[in-house]
């Protein structure tokens, strides 16, 4: 019982505070994981992509697997529910005062100081998977150059080449399982 | 009522079942369904909705989701439109989890998660560069970006104090501008 208030808790405060989407919950999600140990870093990144990879928002779907790891289907729906709730309750407050919340100043720069922090927030995250996926044994273990050059090919294809650039991402992750499993990544 | 509440649960699921990625991937589908199937919103609402989901706390999906919704039936109807946004995901996940965790331990699916970690990686870097150029737009932004990373990075903080920092610098930076003549 404690365990799913705490799970409802955790995601709440990722809900409310949680600015400009799914990737925005990242950051939280690092600092659970540092505080409960319920899931490990590794774990997170795997979430990431599977959360990219299935229907519906990554919000949802990262919220969702935490609460599955750490408490079976009870603590999936409860994570989940606990993720949406500031969405409803915000929401709905911000729909009775619509006009007045987008003509705002306090609105608007409150806004101004968040957009770049959240960006700020989920390059640390990215730096936090960086680590897990380029790096062998630590910072000193030396790089792991395979994970490079498909990073180096990935970047070409979703950014430069204009055909591929559109492509959804699950075509990416596909790729990378692949390139992973026959080229012995990780090993 | 009824009917509308339930109605409003089978569209999102839809919408849910049928988005990757969610966010900007979910605008095109909701056009279809809301605007065009159900005429919930013209247009113009739906992009409304779409950009003060954006700009408020949660997942952008879930607060349209809860704007059209509420908008239809009231809190009810809020609350049916995003129990419809987020079942297909609870439902596809809970399945998927528990068969990735089955399977984790043999040495080829290893292998194949340590090639999609790189592809995660690449997907993140894309998505701080798109939001790069709507939030460091100027001096500020670029001095509240740069603090916030290294703070991130040095001091192991909860992110719910960063958040409610640069939100407070934000007001303080544009109220001092609005002083100085308006300079921007």
């Amino acid at each position: 019982m404690t365990l799913y208030l705490r799970l409802f808790w955790e995601f709440f405060k990722t809900g409310l505070f949680a600015v400009g989407g799914g990737m925005a919950t990242l950051p939280f999600l690092y600092d659970i994981s540092d505080r409960t140990g319920w899931f490990t870093h590794t774990q997170l990144a795997d979430m990431i992509a599977v959360g990219e990879s299935t229907p519906g928002p990554i919000g949802v779907n990262m919220a969702t697997y935490v609460g599955y790891l750490t408490g079976g289907v009870g603590g999936a729906v409860v994570a989940t529910v606990g993720l949406v709730a500031p969405s409803v309750i915000v929401i709905l407050s911000v729909a009775a005062f619509l006009k007045a919340f987008r003509n705002s100043r306090y609105v608007a720069g409150a806004f101004y100081g968040l957009r770049p922090a959240s960006t700020a927030m989920i390059t640390a995250a990215g730096l936090t998977v960086m680590r897990v996926a380029f790096l062998r044994g630590g910072v000193w273990g030396g790089l792991a150059w395979k994970a490079v050059a498909l990073a180096a090919a990935l970047l070409v294809c979703t950014r430069v080449l204009k055909t591929t650039k559109k492509w959804h991402p699950i075509v990416w992750i596909g790729v990378s399982a692949l390139v992973g499993i026959a080229f012995d990544f990780g090993a | 009522m009824l009917r509308e509440l339930v109605e409003l649960f089978l569209t999102f699921a839809r919408v849910g079942v049928m988005t990757f990625g969610g966010g900007y991937a979910m605008l095109p589908m909701l056009q279809r369904e809301v605007v065009e199937r159900r005429r919930w919103a013209d247009e113009e609402e739906l992009a409304d909705y779409f950009a003060i989901g954006q700009c408020t706390p949660g997942v952008i999906a879930v607060n349209t989701a809860t704007f059209i919704g509420s908008k239809r039936c009231g809190v009810a109807g809020a609350i049916a439109a995003t129990a419809g946004m987020v079942f297909p995901s609870l439902l596809i996940i809970t399945l998927l989890a528990g068969v990735i965790r089955t399977y984790s331990h043999l040495a080829w699916v290893g292998r194949a998660f340590a090639g999609i970690r790189v592809c995660v990686c690449v997907l993140i870097f894309n998505a701080v560069c798109k939001l790069w150029s709507k939030a460091v737009v100027d001096r500020p932004t670029l001095a509240i970006y740069a603090l916030v990373l290294l703070g991130m990075l040095t001091l192991r903080g909860s992110p719910v104090v960063f958040v409610l920092l640069a939100g407070a610098a934000g007001i303080a930076v544009q109220a001092l501008r609005g002083k100085g003549g308006g300079a921007k």
